[in-house]
C-alpha cells in the first residue's frame, strides 16, 4: 500500500535574514488526516518555516507543494487561497479595531466564524468589543475561528496553546480530531511535549535550521523527542574558561529574591545570588523570564514577594532605584540599550550621570574609566564616533562595558550572547567569569543551553512563571536542562 | 549608491579624483560648520553687492542686533530638539517676559529683568512637566501653552499689567545700545556670553550629554538608571529662561512692548537650529551650528530688505532659501548607515 499523497510538502527550504541563517535546508511533509508537530529548541527555525508556508516571507531556496502541485506564495493571501490558514504566535488582529471591523479586513464567512466561536465556548462574545480590550486567550481563539472559517485544507498553529487555559486547549484538540477525520491536515508548533504525544501523529524535529528527525509519536516517548532536538550533544561541555569555583569560596548572599510574583506571569520565585556567583537561568520562550528581569531591574513593580540587597529589603519603583542599589541590567535587545548616534565614549560614560550632582560637569576620572572599559572588553573603536556603525558584538560589549564604568553589585544579563559571533561570545563569558572572580554577583539568562556549564555556578530552570528546578552547572546537561524547561521531571 | 564611502575613515578613500559632488559631500560631512560659515560669507558678500553700504560697521551691527535675540531663541530650540522636543510657545514666553519686564520697569531694571526671567522659568517648567510627566506631545503642549499665555496677557494687559509698556533705560541700553563708538551692540555681548554657557553645557556637562542621550534613545537612558523626566523638565525650564532673556532684549531694542513683539521669530528660531544641523528627531546637532544658522537667517533678512521687492516676494524668497538650505544640508549629511 503506497502512502497517501502528502497534502503539504516542503523541499529544501532555506532562508537567511542578512548574515543570519534561519533555515539551512528543511524537508517536511504532512499527509491528509494528519496532525503534525513541528519541534525544536529556541532558534531552530520553526517560526521562520511557518512564515514561509504562510506566505509572509519568501524562501531563498526550495519548493513548497500543496497536494502535489508546486506553489509560490507572494503574499499571505495567496497562501490562504491555496488552502493554508495560519494562526501566528502574535494575534494578527488590529488592536484599535473591534472584532467585527477586523473581520471585514479580509474575506471571512460570518456563519462559519460564528460556528467556530461556538466550538470554543465563545458563542456570546460581543463582536463590537475592541480587540485591545480582549484578553490574549480570547484573541487567539478569535484568530483561530477566523482561520477555520476559511475552510482551509491545512491549518498552521504557532504556539496556539501557550496562552490558553486547559479546557480551551481541550476544545482545540477536539477540533483537530475532527479535522483529522475530514482528511484535512494541521501543523502544530508547541513547546509542550505532552500535547505532542496526545494530539499529534508525527513530529518533525528541527535543529539549527535543518530537519533532523521525523518521529512517530506512538512509537517514541518524550525523552526521545528531547534527544532529537538536542542531537548527540548530551554530554556536559568541558570548560576552558576556568572551572567554576567551589561553592564554599563564594561570599554572602547579595541578591535575595523571596516569593516574588507579578500577576500570573511570575509566581513564587525565590532564589539568591551570592557574592562572586554566576547564577544561570534557563527557560523556553515566554515562561516569565523577561518579566522576572523587569521586576529585578525596576521596570515593573512586583505584585507579591520582595527583593533584598545585602539583606535589606528594597522596593524598586524605577531603574533609578535599582541602579542606586547596585542592580544593573544588560537587556535582551541591544537596541534598548545603545545610544546609536552617540560615540562609544559617551555610551560607556552614561551611568556616570546617574547621580544628579554629577550633572553640572564631567567627572575628572571619566576618561580613565572609559579607557579602562575599552581595554578590558577589547572594544573596536575604529568606528567609534557613532555606535550604530559598530558590529553587533561590539555594541553588546559597549552595553556591558557601560556597567564597568558605572560600577555595580548585581549584574542582570538577559541573553547577552544572542546573535553574536563566537569570538565575542567567548570574550563576554570570560569577562563575566572575571567579574564574578572579583566579587560581582551575576544573574545570567541564556537561550544557549550549551553555554550554561561554561560560565555558571548554578542554574535555575523556569517554566510557566515558576522556578521548577535547580541544577549544579557543572553537572547540568543540555538534556537535563531542556527536560526541566519543558516542565518534565529530570531523571536522576 | 555611493554613500558608503562616507562612513569610511578619513584616508580610506583611495579613488584618485572623486567627482566634485563626492568631494563636496565629504567636506560637508567632515566640517559641516565650515560649510555653513562659507554660506554665511557668501550671503554677506552677495548682500554687499546689492547694497554696498551694507559692508560697513553699521550694516554688520544691524544684522547682529537682529541675530542676537534670534540666536538665543534658536538656542532654546536647539536644547529641546536635541531631546526630540520643540517649543512652539517660545516666542510667546519671550513676549510675556517682555510684558512683565516693561510693567515692572518703574521698580528698577534689576527687578524687571528678574521677574521677566521668572515668567520664562515658570512657563518653561510647566511645558516640561506637561511633556515629561503627563506625556503630552511637545507640539501640543507648547502650542497650548502659547495659546494660554496669549489669552492671559491679552486680558492682563487691560487689568493687572496695566501701566508701563515701555522698558527701563538700562534694558533699552542692553537691548538696543552699542559701545566702542557705537560699534558693538550690548545685546551681542549678552548673546556671546550665553553662547559660551550653552556650548559648555552641551559639550562639557553630564546634563548636556543626557540631552543628546534622551533624544537618541530615551529607553537606554532610562535603563541606565537616569531620571529621564528630570532631564526633560530642566531642558524646558532652561529653554523658557532663554526665551525670556530674548524677549527682554527685544523689548529693549524696540523700547516698548506689544503682544506681537516676538511672534515673527518662531519659525526662524526652528529654522536656525535645523539649518545649523540639529536633527528635529533628537540626538544629533549642537549650538555652534545654530549660531551660524541664526546669522545666516539674519543676513538673509537684510538682503531681502535691500532687494526692495515688496513683502510678498520677500516672504517667498525667504521661505524658498530656508527650505533649500535645510534640505540641501540634510541630504548632504544624511548618514548612509
Amino acid at each position: 500500500m503506497s502512502p497517501p499523497l502528502p497534502l503539504l510538502t516542503a523541499q529544501g527550504i532555506a532562508k537567511s535574514y542578512g548574515p543570519v541563517v534561519a533555515l539551512r535546508s528543511v524537508d517536511f511533509a504532512v499527509a491528509p488526516g494528519e496532525v503534525h508537530a513541528l519541534l525544536g529548541a529556541n532558534g531552530a527555525g520553526k517560526s521562520t518555516l511557518v512564515k514561509i508556508l504562510a506566505g509572509v516571507h519568501p524562501a531563498d531556496a526550495g519548493q513548497v507543494f500543496v497536494a502535489g502541485r508546486p506553489v509560490q506564495f507572494a503574499t499571505p493571501r495567496a497562501a490562504i487561497q491555496a488552502g493554508i490558514a495560519t494562526v501566528f504566535q502574535d494575534p494578527a488582529l488590529i488592536p484599535d479595531l473591534t472584532v467585527d471591523e477586523n473581520l471585514r479586513l479580509g474575506p471571512v464567512d460570518r456563519q462559519r466564524f460564528r460556528e467556530g466561536l461556538d466550538r470554543f465556548g465563545l458563542a456570546h462574545l460581543d463582536l463590537d468589543t475592541r480587540v485591545r480590550d480582549l484578553p490574549l486567550d480570547l484573541l487567539r481563539l478569535v484568530d483561530l475561528a477566523r482561520a477555520i472559517s476559511r475552510e482551509p485544507r491545512i491549518l498552521l498553529l504557532d504556539e496556539i496553546t501557550a496562552a490558553l487555559t486547559a479546557d480551551q486547549a481541550e476544545r482545540v484538540f477536539e477540533l483537530l480530531q475532527d479535522w483529522r477525520q475530514q482528511g484535512r491536515a494541521a501543523v502544530l508548533i508547541t513547546h509542550r511535549l505532552a500535547e505532542v504525544m496526545r494530539a499529534c501523529d508525527r513530529a518533525t524535529v528541527l535543529r539549527d535550521g535543518q530537519d533532523v528527525a521525523v518521529l512517530d509519536t506512538q512509537a517514541v516517548d518524550e525523552h526521545r523527542l528531547i534527544e532529537a532536538m538536542l542531537g548527540q550533544a548530551t554530554q556536559p561541555v568541558s570548560s576552558d574558561l576556568g572551572s567554576s569555583r567551589a561553592r564554599s569560596t563564594l561570599g554572602p548572599a547579595v541578591l535575595q529574591v523571596e516569593d516574588l510574583g507579578w500577576n500570573q506571569g511570575v509566581q513564587g520565585v525565590s532564589f539568591q545570588v551570592r557574592e562572586g556567583e554566576i547564577l544561570g537561568l534557563v527557560a523556553l520562550e515566554g515562561q516569565g523570564q523577561d518579566r522576572l528581569f523587569q521586576l529585578l531591574a525596576g521596570q515593573r513593580s512586583p505584585t507579591a514577594g520582595q527583593i533584598r540587597i545585602d539583606g535589606r529589603p528594597r522596593r524598586f519603583r524605577s531603574p533609578y532605584d535599582a541602579v542606586r542599589a547596585g542592580v544593573v541590567l544588560v537587556p535582551g535587545d541591544r537596541q534598548l540599550a545603545v545610544l546609536p548616534s552617540q560615540s562609544v565614549h559617551h555610551n560607556l560614560a552614561l551611568p556616570l550621570f546617574h547621580r544628579l550632582r554629577r550633572w553640572m560637569g564631567i567627572p575628572p576620572d571619566e576618561g580613565r574609566r572609559v579607557a579602562e572599559a575599552i581595554r578590558r572588553l577589547a572594544i573596536d573603536i575604529r568606528a567609534g564616533s557613532q555606535v550604530r556603525r559598530l558590529s553587533g558584538g561590539n555594541q553588546q560589549k559597549v552595553v556591558i562595558g557601560r556597567w564597568l564604568v558605572g560600577g555595580f553589585r548585581v549584574l542582570l544579563c538577559f541573553d547577552p550572547t544572542r546573535g553574536i559571533d563566537i569570538q565575542t561570545k567567548r570574550e563576554i563569558y570570560r569577562l563575566l567569569r572575571e567579574l564574578a572572580g572579583a566579587g560581582a554577583s551575576i544573574l545570567l539568562y541564556t537561550s544557549e543551553l550549551a553555554e550554561i556549564p561554561l560560565v555558571c555556578d548554578r542554574v535555575l530552570v523556569m517554566h510557566a512563571g515558576r522556578i521548577v528546578d535547580e541544577q549544579e552547572a557543572a553537572t547540568a546537561t543540555e538534556a537535563s536542562l531542556l527536560t526541566a524547561a519543558h516542565g518534565l521531571e529530570v531523571a536522576p | 549608491m555611493n554613500r558608503s564611502t562616507l562612513s569610511a575613515p578619513p584616508g580610506a578613500r583611495s579613488r584618485p579624483s572623486p567627482g566634485w559632488r563626492a568631494r563636496l559631500r565629504a567636506a560637508v560631512v567632515e566640517h559641516p560648520n565650515g560649510v555653513l560659515a562659507g554660506v554665511l560669507v557668501l550671503l554677506v558678500l552677495l548682500t554687499g553687492a546689492i547694497q554696498p553700504s551694507y559692508l560697513s560697521v553699521n550694516g554688520m551691527r544691524n544684522t547682529l542686533l537682529q541675530a542676537a535675540p534670534l540666536g538665543i531663541l534658536a538656542g532654546a530650540q536647539t536644547i529641546l530638539m536635541l531631546t526630540g522636543g520643540i517649543d512652539l510657545s517660545i516666542t510667546m514666553i519671550a513676549t510675556a517676559a517682555a510684558y512683565v519686564a516693561a510693567n515692572q520697569s518703574p521698580e528698577g531694571a534689576a527687578v524687571a529683568i528678574l521677574l521677566g526671567m521668572g515668567v520664562g522659568l515658570v512657563a518653561g517648567t510647566a511645558n516640561g512637566i506637561g511633556v515629561a510627566v503627563f506625556r503630552v506631545n511637545p507640539l501640543i503642549m507648547t502650542l497650548a501653552m502659547s495659546g494660554i499665555l496669549l489669552g492671559l496677557f491679552t486680558s492682563w494687559a487691560q487689568t493687572v499689567l496695566q501701566g508701563s509698556t515701555t522698558v527701563a533705560p538700562f534694558i533699552k541700553l542692553v537691548g538696543g545700545g552699542s559701545f566702542l563708538d557705537n560699534r558693538i551692540p550690548y545685546s551681542v555681548v549678552v548673546w556671546g556670553l550665553l553662547s559660551l554657557v550653552l556650548l559648555w553645557l552641551l559639550r562639557r556637562t553630564g546634563w548636556g550629554r543626557l540631552l543628546y542621550g534622551v533624544g537618541d534613545n530615551e529607553v537606554a537612558v532610562y535603563l541606565a538608571g537616569i531620571p529621564v523626566w528630570l532631564v526633560r523638565i530642566t531642558a524646558y525650564t532652561v529653554a523658557g529662561i532663554l526665551g525670556a532673556i530674548a524677549g527682554i532684549l527685544l523689548a529693549g531694542r524696540t523700547g516698548a512692548v506689544d503682544l506681537q513683539l516676538a511672534g515673527a521669530f518662531l519659525l526662524p528660531s526652528i529654522a536656525a537650529a535645523v539649518i545649523g544641523g540639529t536633527s528635529i528627531f533628537g540626538g544629533v546637532g549642537g549650538y555652534a551650528g545654530t549660531i551660524l544658522g541664526a546669522l545666516i537667517l539674519s543676513v538673509l533678512n537684510s538682503m531681502l530688505t535691500f532687494l526692495n521687492v515688496g513683502q510678498a516676494i520677500q516672504q517667498m524668497v525667504y521661505g524658498a532659501i530656508v527650505l533649500a538650505l535645510a534640505w540641501g544640508y540634510a541630504s548632504l549629511t544624511r548618514d548612509p548607515g
